[in-house]
């Protein structure tokens, strides 16, 4: 098994005709994923790289049936269009696009609660099940099948953690960016009770970022759920050790503000969770296999 | 997006909010004619830098005992000698640093006779997805000690943003802060003011501190004696008349080069240049830099694309820090092909006469191509196999160097 995606899972691009969409959409075809059609506005009843367009979200999935849809849309629209899935009843809307105003996804967070999506991102590079369905950016080639399920706020650090279990021999079922934004759909804990319940995920690599308190809930989270009897090893890394407080590093999540949200505080929520956090991200898939050795 | 104290004041003003009577000066002679237009008989004159604490900040070109960057004055000389201090003067404050920031702008202000001082802000709780309101009756101090020593003092209310502000949200500020009768009004109408403040500009945070009972000609006033204000950066684009109130003297030149080329970049005070693609990677550079026993110069995020002009930028900003001796530059390709990569790192490298040790990490497609062109190049680049290699060999080879 795997979480979120799979081989049946049928996938439309929201903004598929701008470069990003489209070039986006042919590598998921070509890795293999089911690619069903894609929604710009006014490019209703044309055809693009191969696939049916519509002008709304809700006509696609009618006509052509959707499980997921994926939002390559720039950011001054991006909430519009995440809105628009969510009315349509997606039930798994990937948004990609970095820069959405925060205001706009204060909207979008209000409109899932209740609703029958689910939100992963924005700011983020996607989700991805070996071989089988790729939604985003993810670069294919890196991933194997495997055991390891991978949750990370940072694209290019979840491909590290990719790249580090596929050279140890163990793969992935699941690779999920949930993104660095400080309002996502998704946080830690709901990839993590999914991973949790997933025969195949025998183990978990978790990465986060200064900024915020998803790690610490997600720390507490495993206790209780640990308790309850349910674990799985884990390792993890907290990338911003060194970032100054009150800076923005980059993603609008990573900040230290208030005193809050800093990365030793992190990683020690971590440990006291059961988390083998590794000093270093370049010793991540060394340090779940050297874990994983010693609880055999 | 930061501003100035009375640029804050005379936006929120636009919203409703009660702020005193105050003018921006750029001299001496303009803050003396501030003075002259407002009532009197006494006067603030407040240092605009962004940052805080400048009450009990010090000049570091005038004496220790001198005062601080916020000063009463009692009459237009005192205005004067006062903005005479401080003008071109530098401002330490302990959110400053010790190099301080000169102060340019002064804010003149109408003096208030407080009763009561309290603190109130928005922002965007990230763990409720929803503008939060937190307000506390100590104001005037900093809200982080406040919080950490009695924390029983701040409450928080989250506002629904289906709903948006409404009355009750005004009473359970007013009642937090024992304000009653007229006082508890215009609380109501300072928080409707600052929630609109706040949804019409797109704000990050706003922060009074403090809010304050001050005595009026007509009974007690609820005034904003200082006011912070942050936009959010990402929507910038739909307040373009915003845009205007950004004062560059305030940041880092290098950083707003950066921003002019779409790069995240972030001075730090090492001495190991970095150039990432994405920020958990670039953090993470810096991080394994210091594990093995140096500092990083910078946080520097390319992006995705790391195309041969923005890394040729990226490389002239880095090397304007005279600090900088060696650059790693770390970059997981993923679907970018690693050769068109090496292509852009090789040409840049030659267009800016690169002179200190480069050591280069890229993984993703058609790597080994990427490691030849490199290697080919004629210039003495190492390559690095993986970010934990990479980071030993930058550090060596920045000690061989020294």
């Amino acid at each position: 098994m795997s979480i979120l995606v799979n081989k049946n899972t049928r996938v439309i691009t929201q903004g598929m005709t701008g470069a990003t969409g489209t070039f986006h959409t042919e590598q998921a075809l070509a890795y293999g994923t089911q690619m069903v059609a894609g929604v710009t506005p006014g490019k209703g009843g044309t055809a693009h790289i191969g696939l049916p367009m519509f002008d709304t979200v809700l006509e696609a999935k009618e006509t052509i049936g959707a499980d997921a849809s994926v939002v390559y849309v720039p950011p001054p629209f991006a909430a519009d269009s995440i809105l628009e899935a969510i009315d349509a009843e997606i039930p798994l809307i990937v948004c990609i696009t970095e820069g959405i105003p925060v205001l706009d996804m204060v909207k979008v967070k209000r409109a899932l609660s209740g609703s029958k999506s689910r939100l992963i991102g924005p700011n983020c590079p996607g989700v991805l099940t070996p071989n089988e369905c790729k939604i985003g950016i993810m670069p294919g080639s890196i991933f194997s099948k495997g055991s390891v399920g991978v949750v990370s706020r940072s694209g290019t650090l979840t491909y590290e953690a990719v790249f580090q279990t596929t050279a140890e021999g163990l793969g992935q079922t699941t690779a999920v960016g949930i993104g660095g934004d400080p309002v996502n759909g998704t946080n830690f804990i709901d990839m993590l009770e999914l991973f949790l319940g997933d025969d195949e995920t025998k183990s978990i690599i978790m990465i986060g970022e200064i900024g915020g308190s998803a790690e610490e809930e997600a720390a507490q989270f495993l206790i209780d759920e640990a308790k309850k009897g349910r674990k799985k090893p884990m390792a993890g890394f907290i990338a911003g050790l060194t970032a100054p407080p009150g800076r923005r590093m980059g993603h609008a999540g990573a900040i230290v503000s208030g005193g809050k949200g800093d990365a030793g505080s992190k990683i020690a929520a971590m440990e006291a969770a059961g988390i083998r956090v590794s000093p270093s991200p370049s010793d991540l898939g060394r340090t779940l296999s050297e874990l994983l050795k010693s609880s055999q | 997006m930061n501003i100035h104290e009375y640029q804050a004041k005379e936006l929120l003003a636009k919203f409703g909010v009660a702020v005193p009577k105050g003018i921006a000066a750029l001299s001496v002679e303009e803050a003396v004619a501030a003075a002259k237009q407002l009532p009197g008989p006494v006067y603030v004159v407040k240092s605009q830098i962004h940052a805080g604490g400048r009450g009990k900040g010090k000049f570091k070109e005038l004496a220790p005992d001198a005062k601080g960057g916020v000063r009463l004055a009692f009459n237009l000389d005192e205005v004067r000698s006062h903005a005479t201090e401080m003008l071109g003067n530098t401002l330490v404050t302990i959110q400053t640093g010790e190099a301080g920031k000169q102060v340019n702008r002064l804010y003149i202000t109408d003096g208030a006779d407080i009763k009561q001082e309290f603190y109130l802000a928005l922002l965007v709780d990230r763990a409720t997805s929803r503008i939060a309101v937190v307000a506390s009756t100590e104001g005037g101090m900093n809200i982080e000690d406040v919080a950490h020593d009695t924390p029983e003092k701040i409450h928080t209310i989250t506002i629904d943003p289906a709903t948006g502000i409404m009355p009750h949200h005004g009473r359970s500020v007013a009642a937090t802060l024992g304000l009653t009768g007229d006082l508890a009004k215009q609380a109501q109408t300072v928080l409707a003011g600052l929630y609109a403040a706040f949804i019409g500009t797109d704000a990050e945070q706003i922060e009074i501190n403090p809010l304050a009972v001050c005595k009026g000609a007509n009974g007690d006033e609820l005034l904003v004696l200082d006011a912070k204000v942050a936009f959010d950066g990402n929507a910038m684009f739909r307040h373009k008349d915003l845009a205007e109130l950004r004062d560059l003297t305030e940041e880092d030149p290098a950083e707003v080069e950066a921003s002019e080329y779409d790069l995240a970049y972030i001075k730090l005070d090492g001495n190991i240049g970095c150039m990432v693609n994405g920020a958990g990677l670039a953090m993470a550079t810096m991080d394994i830099i210091k594990l093995n026993g140096e500092f990083p110069a910078n946080f520097l995020d390319v992006g995705g694309g790391a195309s041969k002009e923005k890394v040729t930028a990226a490389f002239k900003i880095i090397l304007k820090d005279p600090a900088v001796k060696g650059i790693l530059v770390n970059i997981f390709g993923g679907i970018m092909k690693c050769d068109i990569i090496a292509d852009g790192i090789v040409a840049a490298a030659k267009e800016v006469n690169l002179s200190v040790p480069l050591v280069v990490r890229l993984e993703g497609t058609n790597v080994q191509q990427g490691k030849d062109i490199l290697a080919n190049s004629g210039l003495p680049i190492v390559s690095a196999n993986d970010l934990g290699d990479a980071a030993e060999k930058i550090v060596k080879e920045v000690r061989k160097a020294a």
